[in-house]
């Protein structure tokens, strides 16, 4: 049994959108639409600031409250714990939207809800998702955590790392190396 | 400091979420509306003696509003969705985790349950309908010749009635992404304002019916001809003070669970203390202060409490402020709980 996450490396990031243009394409992402994004984070207080930026996308939570809230099963968890929409089941209630903690969603202009995939058309072939492979500084890294001989397992053990807003207790599959 | 810049900007959720609009407060406010109707006109059903023949309006009136208010509500919830030809796999599952299909399912059986009480009194509820169909005629007196019948019918209006008006709060309540909407107490909420809501609309009707003369001013003017049409057919005008003294307790338990509620907040993390401020004093301070507590619960509270002690006449004010006051606290609570939203306050 695989579960996919994500590692992205925010000493390398440089924020150059690769990702997000890579998905867009890949993924025939609508124009004014993201399923990834790029954020910056400045915090401190001058001199001592400290400044982060971040490949953000759906976290492919272990607990996603996405899939618990979807009145009609069209938000699943597929292998690998990959957290899906099935277009022709999904109704556009919009409940899923409202219960990301992330706003990772939002709604197609075909009308259903639409996300990150971690591009599983791509994965189950054996490729790496569109933004891992294009990143020109390569900080992004995509792999099994239960292989341990993985990368994403061997970065997590090795270098500190932090999630985004892990007391929603969803549980998330994107980590940032800080 | 603390600066976040984003490259993102998908529309409805950048630069702050807003992907419900008038449908779902509508929705929420029609469903509390009805569940309160049911459990109101469940309840004298139960009562309602076997001889009785000359039933209080909840019985007559209530169930067939409710009908049609459940049918406004479901076409308002219908309006909102985005996917719309795919509505039917609502249908098609149960969810056991999903608010939603629970709440799906739940409108499948108060179509029944309220039309069975709807049943038992459209005779007296609409006369002319009775005359054109006496076949309406002999099922009310098979009902109401069947104690245990009624009971059931009864019986089946509150516990329905309980179940929507509850789901419609615990809707948004399971929805912990959204800080505002992180507790519990917004099921017992949204249940109490609509049994005030409920109550507020059978009195304002009760108060139109009256024969003229004894009917409120400007009843003609601001229901025209359903005013008109109501007029004399009130069932049982004592039913007036009832409905009043329960509405009034309603709206006190009511101002109570949003005390908690609001305290609740208070007392919970950064982030929960801050969806809070939106309503206590921010952007919906005005609305929330003077919309629903004052408008909604403290106003009506003091007029119905006045109208009760014979100080002033009844009028349709309290009625009146009481549906606004629902109403508001859906939007309020819908617009402001999407404006909230989890703060990143534990980052290393």
């Amino acid at each position: 049994m695989s579960r996919y996450a994500m590692v992205i490396d925010t000493r390398l990031c440089v924020g150059c959108m690769d990702c997000v243009v890579a998905c867009k394409t890949e993924n025939r992402v609508p124009e004014g639409y993201n399923r990834d994004w790029i954020t910056e984070e400045l915090r401190g207080v001058y001199p001592d600031v400290r400044l982060e930026i971040r490949s953000e996308r759906c976290n492919h939570c272990d607990r996603p409250p996405c899939v618990s809230c979807c009145p009609t099963g069209a938000s699943h968890v597929h292998r690998g714990g990959v957290v899906l929409v099935t277009h022709d089941q999904c109704i556009g209630c919009k409940a899923c939207i409202a219960a990301c903690p992330y706003d990772a969603r939002f709604v197609h202009p075909d009308g259903y809800v639409d996300k990150c995939t971690f591009c599983i058309h791509r994965v189950e072939k054996g490729l790496k998702p569109a933004c891992v492979s294009v990143c020109p500084t390569h900080c992004m890294h995509f792999g099994d955590l239960d292989d341990p001989q993985s990368d994403v397992s061997k970065l997590l053990a090795s270098r500190p790392h932090h999630a985004l807003i892990p007391e929603s207790g969803a549980r998330p599959h994107v980590f940032y190396l800080t | 400091m603390l600066e976040l810049t984003t490259t993102r900007h998908n529309p409805e959720i950048d630069p702050g979420m807003h992907i419900w609009g008038w449908e779902i407060p509508v929705y929420l406010f029609l469903g509390g509306l009805v569940a309160g109707l049911m459990i109101i006109s469940g309840v004298r059903l139960l009562l309602m003696r076997p001889t009785e023949r000359h039933p209080m309006i909840c019985c007559t009136v209530g169930p067939l509003l409710g009908l049609a208010l459940l049918s406004l509500g479901m076409l308002a919830l219908f309006l909102d969705l985005s996917h719309k030809m795919f509505v039917w796999r609502l249908y098609t599952t149960f969810q056991i985790t999903s608010p939603m299909s629970w709440g799906s399912w739940i409108l499948l059986l108060v179509y029944p349950a309220l039309g069975a009480n709807a049943l038992a009194h459209l005779p007296e509820a609409i006369p002319a309908l009775a005359k054109r169909f006496p076949v309406l005629v002999t099922i009310s007196d098979f009902i109401l010749g069947r104690p245990r019948l009624v009971l059931g019918i009864g019986l089946a209006n509150m516990l329905v009635g309980i179940g929507l008006g509850i789901y419609t709060g615990i809707l948004l309540g399971a929805l912990t992404a959204r800080p505002l909407w992180g507790s519990s107490l917004l099921g017992p909420l949204f249940l109490f304002s609509g049994l005030s809501t409920a109550a507020a609309l059978l009195h304002g009707i009760l108060l139109v019916a009256l024969p003229k003369g004894e009917r409120p001013a400007f009843a003609d003017f601001l229901l025209g001809t359903l005013a008109k049409w109501s007029q004399g057919r009130a069932p049982d005008p004592s039913a007036g003070p009832v409905l009043a003294k329960a509405d009034n307790s309603f709206l006190t338990i009511e101002l109570g669970i949003i005390g908690l509620f609001l305290i609740g907040h208070l007392g919970s993390t950064e982030t929960h203390r801050r969806a809070v401020d939106l309503l206590l004093h921010g952007p919906y301070a005005a609305v929330f202060w003077v919309g629903v507590i004052g408008i909604g619960i403290v106003t009506p509270l003091t007029l119905q409490f006045l109208e009760m002690r014979n100080r002033i006449r009844h009028t349709l004010v309290p009625s009146v402020f009481v549906l606004i006051g629902g109403l508001t606290l859906r939007f309020i609570l819908v617009y402001a709980g999407q404006d909230s939203h989890w703060i990143q306050a534990s980052l290393p």
